[in-house]
């Protein structure tokens, strides 16, 4: 699937890729990003 | 996913309609499999917004090669390739790999 011009929730976790990583991955792919949540498992 | 983030991704995905795409960073099998779910069929646990809301959101991972080919290496590189050396990779592609072939979870394309 292409990126670009997609709408993306980036879903990122605390132990493993926050949300803004996933989120400036998906912004330099070229898509749109709608939502940046980082959840935290304890 | 806690219940405030379930109800953040229902108001985005109402809002935005079908053109919406998840991208995961989960750190293993388990949560992506479960974070898949949740957007998918709905979560799994029956207690948040999203219980019982099939959302049917295509699911990527941010390890998965689909996706890492269109980050610049080098954003890439600052970002998640130091994750995804002490992570799994592999079985956490396996979860996902699972999710979609229990709950059709959409891939790309």
């Amino acid at each position: 699937m292409e990126l670009r011009g997609k709408k993306v929730i980036a879903l990122g976790e605390r132990d493993g890729i926050p949300g803004p990583a996933v989120a400036e991955c998906a912004r330099r792919a070229g898509a749109e990003v709608v939502l940046t949540l980082t959840a935290c498992y304890v | 996913m806690g219940l405030e983030d379930q109800a953040a991704v229902k108001r985005v995905a109402d809002e935005h309609g079908s053109g919406v795409v998840v991208l995961l960073g989960t750190p293993d099998a388990e949560s992506t499999q479960t974070l898949a779910q949740t957007v998918v069929t709905g979560d799994p646990s029956y207690a948040g917004p999203l219980a019982g809301v099939p959302l049917g959101l295509p699911v990527l991972h941010v390890f998965e090669a689909e996706v890492k080919d269109q980050v610049p290496v080098e954003v890439y590189e600052a970002q998640v390739a130091l994750m995804e050396m002490s992570l799994d990779r592999d079985a956490i592609l396996a979860g996902l790999g699972m999710a979609r072939r229990l709950d059709g979870v959409a891939e790309g394309g």
